[in-house]
């Protein structure tokens, strides 16, 4: 029977000691004895041919022991379409990509020695602009796409730029939009920005005299880095062990196999030599995933009453020169894109385009921050052109119990209508309708704003999760999973899921780090799924060790299993608990009066996968169950408009989320404050700028500025809903990706209910909401 | 060119032979195997590496090894007596005031620093001290507060010994 000694106890951080020190390390801290340091040459060009490569002057530098190109490993590798490989072959497909390595005996000569390389490349014409890329006849950036190997859930267009055509066709998109009294149709677009966690990529190479490689990585995917590996090398899955220590801020750009593949080709080459590559803040920028860009087109019918009848929604993503990772992005947001409201007639089209930019990727919200930039301001605008107030609309189409979504699936207690009025109550809404109107004289305005979302884990549907128990003999335990700690949280609630399923005290909980040759299997700590997925895992695993401790303790104590608890590490006889041991009498087997043993040393196993999802169909994108679970969000802000300059300052937020089961409030809490503030930062500051050449012109902090401690809203209320999650542990669910989902459209609509203006592309600079202002003052005038 | 610089890094002195162009970055992280200071950008943009030189916080990316020559140089790694956390850090755990950690000992430090010159700092003090101090998870707030609770509970103590 389950306790809840730890449940919705905001415990102290299993990781805060270590972190606060400075003692915990990181893949760049580590150091070894001989160790050689990595540098790349990357391409100056978007798209190019490589004509020839000249290594000789590099190679003959001293100090240099090995140089690479893209001919020593031209295998290709990727998570769900192979179109990668560690260093461009015959072409370069993006300003920044890897063309040829150089490991060295120190950093300085790696980087003398790339100088040397001399490359002659032959230009081809760029595809930079997305709507050229997708007509017919635009140059190829991957003429050979129909070869590729591709998951079966994808469907690139073959002879075109499009990787990926992800369809949902719902009811009757024409009959549906026939019943509408009004049809709103609105583009809008979303630039490529950057994870930035302040830790850039790192990692460490090492292909031992076993024939083994072995990879210290900042990764937020071992056990997915060694797959990849161990399929485009083709080495047996116990000749690649990928450790993980700490990783310093993932939000998805260390998902994957990203630039520790680059390491591969000179790790084979420096046998038995560890060589280490960290990544310049340039290089993160632009040569890890980014955000894809993603322009759209949003048409919704709607009745005089506010009725939704139909929607038409075509996303077009500004992929970059890969996709491996990116096609599902895509297709993610294809089968979210109802948003939060039930919609009986849709139809999307959803388009992974191949650019000569850099490689696009997962970044928190999987493509849900994206269309709900869009659903979100445009249901926003349709409510004003009805003359309803906003929330109220909103509450006219939210799913309810019985609604369908995007697939088709029948929704049961969707927590999304308590979530908006929580949130709206919290920012103290009040009805509007109608575009905000600024008096003469003003110089700043307040008004406040909403939006709503809702995201589901975008995973295999075989996504597995795994953890192992072990009980020392003083009674401390040991917990082993794949899943990583980015900074989230996760090795602290896994910690507390299992004391408070074992009955031991948290402090006596260790996570050990991940290191796939010992580590239970995660597949990727990714979709916000760890929670969920692996505390399901966690939970069997400490249920399998506590039933082989109360054995042991029956036995101990003569009485039956039904008549012991444990409780704080002490093991007792409910009946009478003052026959009492500490749980290390029973860690390693019991020995019983007469001096015998019994049982053995405490191993708990637990497994998880997500049950009964299935394919979607490939040409209606419906199916009863396409994702595991479904979480639901709605966050309310109120802003302060510069009428004077145009700045944006976020004074307050609300946020609610249905959690399911708040396992520990605070690092919810602290998840959803990081979250909000990464949302505000991306709704006003950040978008990754090209030159028309395809050349990223701010791969620096000065350039693409995030928000700082000075760019904070005065107040965040964070709040949770929780609807139990059927299959969730206790009921939770996971929040980590959603919450800086609905942050950018909630200041938008803020910004319309201020002023009447729509900046329909991210980020809402203080210029170009400013030129907003200065048009809608003289289309007054006009 | 090689130099010889002597410094003070965490308390005890410190004699090395350096080029001249190895940053003091390097030169804790490489040289003294201290690894508590963190490179997050290189060029002074992010804060990660932040250190005290003669009290004063500075992006240890951007001082050279040999202007730290006869300084007195404290790094995360020097905070605390024992196994006592200083009270900067123990307030940013008390506080969840952490996520990844990678900036955190950058803030710690630039917060030190911020404590040392200015015992009762106001909130817009606070934020200005660790506003060069880049954090992409925890969104500010908590690490705010953890440094103004830690001067509010220096205030009480020296209310304390007046009395």
């Amino acid at each position: 029977m389950a306790r809840e000694d730890y449940l919705g106890v905001g415990v102290i951080r299993n990781d805060a000691a270590e972190k606060v020190t400075g003692a915990a390390r990181y893949a760049g801290d580590l150091k070894f004895a001989g160790m050689l340091y990595a540098k790349l040459l990357r391409s100056k060009h978007a798209h190019a041919r490589i004509v020839r490569i000249d290594t000789r002057k590099a190679q003959d530098l001293p100090g240099v022991k090995a140089v690479v190109t893209g001919k020593d490993f031209p295998n290709r590798m990727g998570l769900y379409l192979k179109d990668r490989t560690p260093y461009a072959v015959d072409k370069v497909r993006y300003y920044g990509e890897a063309v040829a390595g150089v490991a060295a005996e120190s950093l300085e000569i790696a980087e003398e020695a790339a100088r040397l390389i001399e490359v002659e490349y032959e230009e081809l014409p760029p595809v930079l602009d997305l709507r050229e890329a997708i007509k017919p006849g635009a140059c190829l950036v991957h003429p050979d796409l129909d070869t590729y190997e591709i998951g079966a859930a994808f469907f690139p267009i073959p002879n075109t730029n499009i990787s990926n055509h992800f369809r949902v066709r719902k009811g009757d998109i024409e009959k549906g939009f026939a019943e509408a009294d009004l049809v709103f149709e609105r583009e809008y677009y979303v630039p490529h920005i950057q994870h930035s966690p302040i830790e850039p990529h790192a990692a460490i190479a090492l292909y031992d005299r076993n024939d083994k490689l072995t990879i210290w990585a900042s990764s937020q995917s071992p056990f997915a880095m060694r797959n990849i590996l161990s399929h485009s090398l083709g080495f047996p899955m116990n000749k690649v062990r990928v450790i993980g220590p700490y990783v310093g801020g993932g939000f998805g750009g260390k998902a994957g196999l990203n630039v520790e593949a680059t390491l591969v080709p000179l790790a084979m080459k420096c046998r038995n030599v560890p060589i280490r590559l960290v990544c310049t803040r340039e290089e993160e920028f632009r040569d890890t995933f980014v955000r894809q860009g993603m322009l759209c087109r949003l048409k919704t019918g709607v009745k005089h009453d506010g009725r939704f009848t139909a929607q038409e929604f075509e996303m077009y993503w500004d992929a970059g020169a890969y996709t491996e990772y990116g096609v599902n992005v895509t297709r993610a947001a294809g089968y979210s894109s109802s948003g939060v409201y039930d919609i009986p007639n849709m139809k999307t089209d959803s388009y992974c385009v191949y650019t000569n930019k850099p490689v696009g990727g997962p970044l928190r919200g999987f493509g849900h921050s994206e269309n709900h930039w869009a659903m979100e301001q445009h249901i926003d605008q349709i409510a004003h052109e009805l003359g309803i107030d906003p929330v109220q609309l909103r509450r006219i189409n939210l799913q309810r119990d019985g609604s369908t979504n995007a697939t088709g699936q029948v929704l049961r207690n969707p927590g999304i209508e308590q979530c908006l009025e929580r949130a709206a109550e919290l920012i103290g809404w009040q009805e509007v309708s109608g575009p905000g109107v600024i008096g003469p004289g003003v110089k700043k305005v307040r008004a406040k704003g909403i939006a709503c979302m809702t995201k589901a884990p975008a995973m295999p549907n075989d996504a597995a999760s795994s953890a192992i128990v072990k009980l020392n003999d003083d009674g401390t335990v040991y917990l082993s999973i794949g899943a990583q700690e980015l900074g989230q949280g996760s090795f602290t609630v896994l910690a507390q899921i299992l004391a408070n399923e074992l009955g031991v005290r948290y402090e006596d909980v260790r996570v050990q780090p991940i290191d796939t040759d010992y580590s239970a299997y995660e597949w990727q700590t990714v979709a916000s799924r760890i929670t969920y997925s692996c505390g399901r895992a966690v939970i069997a695993a400490a249920k399998d060790a506590r039933h082989q401790v109360l054995e042991h303790a029956a036995r101990y104590f003569g009485v039956p299993v039904e008549d012991i608890d444990i409780a704080e590490s002490k093991v007792f006889v409910k009946s009478d608990p003052e026959r009492c041991v500490h749980i290390s009498t029973f860690s390693l087997g019991v020995t019983l009066p007469d001096f015998s043993g019994y049982g053995g040393p405490v191993v708990g196993r637990g497994t998880f996968i997500p049950e009964g999802i299935t394919a979607m169909n490939p040409e209606t994108g419906q199916s009863e169950k396409p994702v595991a679970n479904w979480t639901y969000g709605a966050q309310a802000v109120e802003i302060e408009l510069d009428v004077e300059t145009g700045k944006i300052d976020v004074l307050k937020v609300a946020a609610v989320y249905d959690a399911g089961r708040v396992i520990n409030p605070v690092t919810a809490a602290t998840q959803v404050e990081g979250g909000v503030v990464q949302g505000i930062s991306i709704g006003l500051l950040e978008e990754m700028k090209f030159s028309e050449q395809g050349k990223l012109l701010n791969p620096s902090y000065v350039d693409y500025k995030i928000s700082t401690a000075a760019d904070i809203p005065d107040e965040l209320l964070v709040d949770f809903v929780e609807v139990p999650q059927e299959d969730g542990p206790y009921g939770a669910r996971g929040i980590g990706e959603h919450v800086m989902v609905p942050t950018p459209p909630a200041i938008a609509n803020a910004l319309y209910h201020a002023a009447g203006i729509r900046v329909r592309t991210l980020p809402m600079t203080s210029e170009k909401v400013y030129w907003a202002l200065k048009e809608r003052v003289s289309a007054s005038l006009r | 060119m090689l130099h010889t610089i002597k410094m003070t890094v965490n308390g005890e002195l410190v004699k090395a032979e350096v080029f001249s162009q190895m940053r003091l970055l390097d030169f804790l992280r490489e040289e003294l195997d201290l690894i508590g200071a963190k490179e997050g950008c290189g060029k002074g943009e992010c804060g990660a590496c932040t250190v005290l030189v003669d009290g004063e916080p500075v992006n240890s990316c951007l001082m050279l090894a040999v202007e730290a020559d006869g300084k007195e140089v404290l790094t995360v790694e020097g905070l605390g007596e024992g196994d006592r956390l200083d009270a900067i850090q123990q307030s940013i755990v008390d506080n969840s005031a952490l996520q990844c950690g990678y900036c955190t000992p950058g803030i710690v430090m630039s917060a030190k620093g911020l404590l040392l010159r200015n015992t009762n700092p106001t909130r817009d003090e606070v934020v200005e001290a660790i506003s060069g101090n880049l954090c992409r998870c925890t969104g500010y707030a908590r690490v705010i507060d953890a440094i103004m609770q830690v001067s509010a509970s220096s205030d009480s103590q020296d209310e304390g010994s007046e009395r």
